[in-house]
Parts: structure tokens; sequence; C-alpha cells
């Protein structure tokens, strides 16, 4: 039901981990509905230098995260912003119907972690 | 592509070859439709007796009170609204549980929409249903209560014939989705004291597309299908002959080799979860064990969902599955983990393991060897998971 990318970024996830001392987290989704997704960024002169996940969901879940850090890794952080779930999904070659609203937060949980690291500067 | 290792048993079963060889003539030159009355019809039909009749003596029932059907979930449709149609003078309220097959409590949702009052009696955290609580439930309205015999997710085993001791009392009709457990347990309609009864032939090394609904004499149930006279004018639609006589012979190979299948199932279920538990930490057991189907383990894992399990597993050859909403096209995690009490973010890390005749204790250890490090790898991708804290997941 996946396709071959799907799969192959679900067994060799890119970027999966931890950054330590990140300079921005976003978490997004929710155990309840069985996806979860945490995000730490390391931005330098505004663009996303490292960018590493971790996610508890489905393949569709694993695999959308995967492609959202290399998609986004090296990128300035209003381009980075510019990426969708709808984009993530499309560089995947598309997901399954019943995958498109619960496991494509990947974008989403980007977003947070820019948010979260714009947050902080501004309260400095 | 290398070895498969089946372990979705409860799903569905490889037809045996014997039965593939009993139904072939069905399919090829003898496709003569029984409903006719020259000879080639008249073979067929009397193929239909001799299944019936077969079936029937497996499970203590009169052939006239077998009802072949397409499988169990029509089986399951025609018991419920059949049972609700004709009894409607009588009343409109059913009794279920919580943890039935949604073939049985989609038709009940489906009668809730059009005016019957629907009782689910609740399961223990074992996922049994007390048969007082179903003493309760009755009312002089009642028509029809339905309780499977095992569970399909968790393997549970109910308490059918006390049950049945408590309908009977009452008057009131008794249905059992047996679909889990035909050919499995010793059944007889009865001992278990029901008046309907449904199975499915694929559950049992029989082919797919096939089942019955077992109907005591006497029991009124309005036709769910119309437009032929088969089945004593109940169920309508040429018979699928082939299937019949597969259903037959999957059945009567399945009872002479039940016992010895469920010790040895027992034994290699019992070894998986010694090994299971022995090898993952924060791993936990789903339903009870002592009321349970020899072939069925089912097991919850904190931290992880249970999708990205059956996909890792997938790549080892082994085919099991989840009670994830991910595997259910829905949002919810299953509704039988849920009624055990077991909290939604925890159902979605649940496995469900089912034996059959294939496995080996070969394959049992190949899983308990390959399984651990699958662990380990999801938790170390999961943001609920943190290795050094007692709590393991956040609520």
């Amino acid at each position: 039901m996946y396709s071959e990318l799907v799969m192959e970024h679900f067994r060799n996830p890119r970027n999966m981990g931890v950054i330590e001392d990140a300079d921005g987290v976003g978490e997004v989704g929710n155990p309840v509905c069985g996806d979860m997704m945490r995000i730490t960024i390391k931005v330098k002169d505004d663009v996303l230098e490292d960018i590493k996940f971790q996610t508890l969901g489905c393949g569709a879940a694993v695999a959308t995260s995967s492609m959202v850090t290399e998609m986004a890794k090296g990128k300035k952080l209003d381009e980075a912003l510019e990426i969708t779930n709808k984009a993530v999904a499309e560089a995947l070659g598309g997901l399954p119907p019943a995958k498109m609203h619960c496991s494509n937060l990947a974008a989403d949980g980007l977003r947070a972690a820019i948010d979260d690291y714009r947050a902080r500067q501004n309260a400095r | 592509m290398g070895r498969v290792i089946y372990l979705d048993h409860a799903s569905t079963t490889p037809t045996d070859p014997e039965v593939v060889e009993v139904m072939r003539p069905w399919l090829a030159e003898q496709f003569g439709n029984p409903s006719t009355v020259y000879s080639l019809g008249v073979a067929a039909a009397k193929a239909l007796q001799d299944a019936r009749e077969s079936i029937a003596a497996c499970i203590g029932a009169e052939p006239e009170e077998i009802y072949f059907t397409s499988g169990g979930t029509e089986a399951d449709n025609w018991a419920i609204l059949g049972t609700a149609d004709a009894h409607q003078k009588k009343g409109r309220h059913l009794i279920t549980s919580t943890i039935e097959h949604h073939a049985v409590l989609e038709p009940m949702e489906y009668l809730e929409k059009h005016g019957c009052e629907i009782t689910h009696v609740p399961v223990d955290a074992g996922g049994l249903v007390d048969p007082d609580d179903v003493r309760r439930a009755l009312r002089p309205d009642t028509v029809l209560v339905s309780i499977m015999h095992a569970n399909n997710e968790i393997g549970t085993i109910e308490p059918i014939d006390e049950i049945g001791r408590v309908t009977r009392e009452a008057g009131v009709l008794f249905h059992t989705d047996a679909v889990q457990t035909v050919g499995k347990l010793p059944l007889d309609v009865n001992e278990l004291g029901v008046d309907l009864l449904s199975m499915s032939a694929h559950k049992f090394y029989g082919p797919k597309g096939v089942g019955l609904l077992y109907l005591r004499k006497r029991t009124r149930v309005s036709p769910l299908l119309h437009g032929g006279n088969q089945e004593n004018g109940r169920r309508a639609g040429t018979h699928n002959v082939p299937g019949i006589v597969g259903m037959a012979k999957a059945l009567e190979l399945a009872t002479a080799r039940m016992a010895e299948d469920g010790v040895r199932e027992a034994v290699l279920r019992n070894r998986l979860w010694e090994g299971l538990s022995a090898n993952i930490e924060a791993v936990h057991l789903n339903g009870d064990m002592a009321h349970r189907l020899p072939s069925n383990l089912n097991v919850r894992l904190d931290g992880i969902e249970g999708e990205s399990m059956i996909l890792m597993l997938d790549m080892e050859g082994i085919c099991v599955s989840s009670g994830s909403a991910c595997t259910t096209g829905s949002l919810d995690p299953s509704h039988v983990l849920l009624a055990l009490g077991i909290p939604a973010e925890h159902a979605h890390g649940s496995l469900r393991i089912t034996l059959g005749r294939s496995t080996t204790a070969e394959d049992i250890d190949f899983f308990i060897k390959v399984f651990p490090p699958i662990v380990a790898r999801l938790r170390e991708m999961s943001p609920v998971w943190c290795a050094n804290c007692a709590c393991k997941q956040r609520n």
C-alpha cells in the first residue's frame, strides 16, 4: 500500500535522533491518536544547519518525518516554512488516502520547531 | 524473498491441500446448479446434502439447521437483522458485548438507528463477559443476545454455556459468533445452549467466501437475501458448491486433529510469550491467559506503534497484525483493547500473533530473535520512549 520511496525512508530514515543542544524543538501529534513527532533543529545564520526527528507512528509518519528533514536541511528558515504537508507527501510519491490526514504532520513539526526557535530569539 | 513465517491465522488460513482437492471437481466438470433437476444438478445437490450432514455432525446440530452463507459476516448480519425483524412484535431490545467483531457491532448500530435499543455488556480487564451482566441486562422486550465464542483479537473464550443457561431460562434467543472457535475448540450447539451460530470456512483451513448460520429448529429469522428458494427459502442465491464441499472437508479435518493441534500451538504460544517477556522490557499481555485460544498471543509494547512493528517484521518475512488505528483504517485503536481498559496511547502499540498448523518451534525462536532489535530500534526512534525512566511512556 506504500510507495517504494515511502518504504525506503521507513527502512532507512534520514536524520533520525535528537540534537541535544537544539536551538528549537517542535512537537506535534498526540499519542492518543497514535502519532507523535519531535523535531529538533540547529540554526546558524538563519539557516537550518542541522535537523533531527523522532517519531512514534506508522510507516507514513516515519517516512514523512524523514523526508521533511531531508527537504529542510540547509534551507533558510523562511524557505523551510514554505514546506507543506502536501509537498512532503508528494515528494514521497504520494501516500495512501487514509494516511493523508492522520500521519502527515511532518511539516507541522518542522514549523513548530522553527516557531520555537524564533520565540526563543525574541525572548532574549 | 525468503521464507514467509505466517503468524496471522486469526485473519485467515491457507486452504488445506486436501480441501483444494475435494473442491476441484465442483469447480470444473461437476459445475451443475444444485437447484436443477437433471443429473448434473442432482449430483451437486447430493454433494450439498453430504456437506450439510457432515458439518451438522461436527457441531451437534441437525442437517436441516445448517444454512450456508457467503461467510461469517453474512451469517452475523443475518442472525442479528433477521432476528430483530422477525421478533419486533415482542420487542426491539438486543444485548451484545463491547468486544464483538464489527460484523456484529455494526448491524447492531444499524438497528439502533432504526429504533432498536442495544445494551453492550462490558468485559473485565481480561476480556471476559460476566453471565450475570447478561442476566441483568435482559428485559421483557429483549429479542436477542449475541456474544462471541472467542474474541478475534485477544483470543479470550467467553462463557457461552453459562450465558446460554441464562438466555434459555429467560426464553430469549442466543446467537454466538463462533468464527474464531469452530475447528479449534470442541463445539456442540446444545451444550453451548445457542440458537444461532456463525462460522466461516477460511478460519479453519477452508476456502474464503463461504460460511454458515446454524439456526435451531423453529427459530424465526427473516431472510436477509431475497430472490430464490435456496436453503429452504431462507437464504436466496445459487449455492457455492465448491466452497461448501471444501468447508465440510476442512471442518472434518480440523475436528479430527483439533486436540493435537491445540496442545502443540499452546506449547509454542507459551514459548513465544516467555521468550518475548524475557528479552524485551515493558511488554504486556492483552487479555486473560487462562481462558484463551491456544493459538493466540496479543501483546503491547510501550513507546511504539503497531504498524511500524508490522512493517519491520514483514522485512524479516513475518506476517502478524496489530490493534493499531493505522491498520484498521480508522483513527481509533482497537475497540477490544479499549474495552479492556487499556488507554488508547498504549493500545496503538499492540501486536496480535496467531499460530497455526504450519508454525514450528524454529519459527517461534526466529521471532524471539528478530523482534527485540526491532523493538529497540523503534523505541530509539520514538519521542515518547525514554530508556532511563521508569514511567516509560508519557500520558
